[in-house]
């Protein structure tokens, strides 16, 4: 038996080697990604191009303006005359969002009746929602910092006094600067696992097929599953090469803190892998081609991807949505990786979805195995 | 005592409404080259897998070896070649790395690898080439060397499914020459082809046409009791004009012949059994001197395989 398994494993081997193109492109994925990630994209938005229509230009409505400037959400990149000038400047794309603010803001603030209209552009959802909250944030503190002021002034409260009746402090734990890539890093480490180790037995199979080399295999003494661990090995070894080059940059280059045990989480990641491989099995007995198999494959990963919560919080979704996300290994690996990497938390913690994690891997290679020895017939 | 290696009885295979095998029997002897002549679809391929045990025969039985392919699959290939019809090596291994490959799956130690490597390599010819990758070998090279990975193992039957498809004549023959030596050591090759040339080369020939076995007798054998008729050729000056004038007379009725066709530059008509050959070649010269041909010669000929071959598919 270990000797097929090492005539199947040396001759990936030797097959995956020669073939160092697509080797050095399955290698650099992770980096490319990594570098995206960290450098190019930002899931918070600030500094969103503005339009001021102040047609008060008093000493109120120019410290308005201030405050909403110094939250850095906001740069007044243009002023308009009126309402109709914050639209046309909208339309041409010019900005994403606009200030109207009426005339004599100040003797209004005074009377308690200011008014301010916030446009924003809500084809851009994300940036729509950031200068939403950003806009009504800065106003209710801008406006409490007016009643201060005024109560101050009126001498109805002494200076040692605690002026407002309630306060939020706000400790956010494991992220504490609510770094976009310390949320990220742990799903992405699930999704690139998943996608190169499902893409790569899928292909490794179909490709035989494709070639005709399967009949071959299939007269010699090689039976299915010592084929299969033949072909696992050396996706088992990429995927590993590629784990550590995002942990390894993540935590070096970009300074990403890995909390928990870096032994555990190799462990639930080598389980997590054999998902992938039996997604990749099960993938290869339905496609007759190498092209359904990218197809499959690429659908697989973007409805797993978006369901298994690597950006969307799962607890949002519809329930029977909720449980179809399930049927994707990544929905259980990525708790247990932000788990472990974010949280810092061990195996008391996970149990439940490494377990769920466990049966998954089981059954998915058991039907995988079936589908794959029914398949000649 | 006749030593059989494969018996088949009654095997038949369905895929759902179609029946790709039909009751199919026969039995192959130690050391012989069978040979299955029959054309695309005819359930030659199908019927190699069921023995293989890569297809569960609908109903009948097959023995190899003694072993049943359906259930003892395993146990039975391991004493068993197979080169299928697709091209089954792989190209971006290289000569070498493909008869290690087969070597290890069928669990040659290392002595029994170098041993059958350096065979496998004298038999295709490759010395100087073991490093090249497959990809870079030409048909019969690579064709050899399939046939050498497919018995790295020294089995004792070989099933060979249209080995010498797409390979030129040379390299044909060097192929032909190799299954030869093989059944001199004993192995039994099972064959299938299209080529009537290689047909006539088998010690025993079966004629497989839509899933069943018309005949099974050594070609010369097939060609005294399966023709219905005899062949004489017909030598004109306008051989293709001449078919066309005997294929209208044999629709009227007024050249009642089997079966007329092109063979190169000659016509061959099957005619139903007489020794009188006047009573035929009267009738055939008036007829072509009538459109205006020279006959050069009538004459009977012993009938190719190939005669025989269709003559028993339209009966």
């Amino acid at each position: 038996m270990l000797r097929r398994i090492w005539a199947v494993l040396q001759k990936e081997l030797i097959q995956t080697l020669r073939d160092w193109r697509t080797l050095l492109i399955q290698l650099s994925i992770p980096m490319i990604q990594l570098f995206l990630f960290g450098y190019a994209i930002s899931m918070n938005v600030e500094h969103i191009p503005t339009a001021v229509s102040d047609q008060s230009l008093d000493a109120a409505s120019l410290a308005y303006v201030q405050a909403l400037q110094a939250s850095g959400y906001f740069d007044a990149v243009m002023y308009v005359p009126d309402q109709a000038g914050v639209v046309a400047a909208m339309d041409a794309s010019e900005v994403q969002a606009g200030i109207f603010i009426p005339p004599d803001f100040a003797g209004k603030v005074a009377r308690g009746e200011g008014q301010v209209l916030l446009l924003v552009d809500g084809s851009d959802i994300f940036t729509s929602q950031s200068a939403y909250n950003a806009a009504t944030a800065v106003s209710q503190n801008h406006a409490t910092d007016l009643l201060l002021q005024k109560v101050t002034r009126a001498g109805m409260v002494s200076d040692d006094q605690t002026l407002l009746p309630l306060t939020t402090s706000a400790r956010i734990l494991y992220n504490p600067n609510l770094d976009d890539l310390w949320f990220l890093i742990p799903g992405m480490l699930a999704m690139l696992l998943q996608m190169q180790t499902v893409t790569l037995t899928a292909t490794a199979v179909v490709r035989e097929r494709e070639v005709g080399t399967i009949e071959q295999l299939l007269v010699t003494p090689i039976r299915p599953f010592e084929l299969m661990i033949g072909k696992m090995i050396p996706n088992i070894i990429i995927a590993f090469v590629n784990l550590l080059t995002i942990v390894g940059l993540g935590v070096y280059w970009f300074g990403v803190p890995f909390q928990g045990d870096f032994g555990l989480f190799l462990w639930l990641s080598l389980l997590f892998v054999f998902s992938g491989l039996g997604l990749g099995l099960l993938i290869s007995t339905i496609s007759q081609t190498q092209k359904q198999t990218l197809q499959l494959i690429s659908l697989i990963t973007l409805v797993g991807t978006v369901l298994g919560g690597f950006i969307f919080p799962r607890y949002t979704m519809p329930r029977w949505i909720y449980y179809v996300g399930y049927i994707f290994p990544m929905t259980h690996f990525i708790p247990i990786a932000r788990g472990v990497i974010s949280k810092g938390v061990g195996i008391e913690y996970l149990w439940e979805q490494v377990t769920a994690l466990a049966i998954y891997v089981v059954l998915i290679l058991i039907v995988a195995a079936r589908a794959f020895r029914e398949r000649l017939d | 005592m006749d030593d059989y290696t494969i018996e088949v009885n009654h095997l038949s295979k369905q895929f759902g409404a179609f029946t790709a095998v039909d009751d199919i029997s026969f039995r192959v002897r130690r050391g012989e080259v069978y040979g299955w002549l029959g054309p695309n679809g005819a359930g030659k391929t199908t019927t190699i897998r069921m023995l293989l045990g890569l297809l569960r025969p609908t109903s009948g039985e097959a023995r190899v070896l003694g072993f049943n392919p359906a259930s003892e699959a395993k146990k039975m290939q391991a004493r068993v070649g197979y080169m299928s019809q697709l091209f089954t090596l792989y190209n971006d291994l290289t000569a070498a790395e493909n008869i290690r490959f087969y070597g290890l799956a069928y669990g040659l130690k290392r002595r029994q690898l170098r041993r059958r490597h350096a065979e496998i390599i004298a038999m295709a010819g490759l010395q100087g080439r073991e490093r090249a990758l497959t990809a870079t070998l030409s048909g019969g090279w690579k064709q050899r060397l399939a046939l050498g990975c497919a018995i790295v193992h020294e089995p004792e039957v070989v099933f060979l499914d249209e080995p010498t498809a797409g390979v030129d004549p040379i390299s044909r023959r060097q192929f032909w020459d190799l299954i030869y030596e093989m059944a001199g050591r004993g192995v039994t090759v099972l064959v299938t082809t299209h080529y009537m040339d290689e047909a006539e080369l088998c010690q025993r020939v079966g004629f497989i046409s839509r899933g069943r076995l018309l005949a099974l007798d050594t070609p010369q054998r097939l060609k005294e009791t399966q023709m219905s008729g005899r062949v004489l050729e017909i030598n004109t000056t306008h051989p293709d004009r001449a078919l066309r004038v005997l294929q209208e007379a044999q629709e009227n009725g007024r050249f009642p012949a089997d079966e007329i066709a092109l063979y190169g530059a000659q016509i061959h008509a099957v005619v139903p059994g007489s020794d009188d050959a006047a009573a035929w070649k009267e009738p055939i010269a008036a007829l072509l001197a009538e459109a205006g041909m020279v006959v050069n010669s009538i004459e009977w000929i012993a009938p190719t395989l190939e005669d025989v071959f269709i003559s028993t598919v339209k009966r």
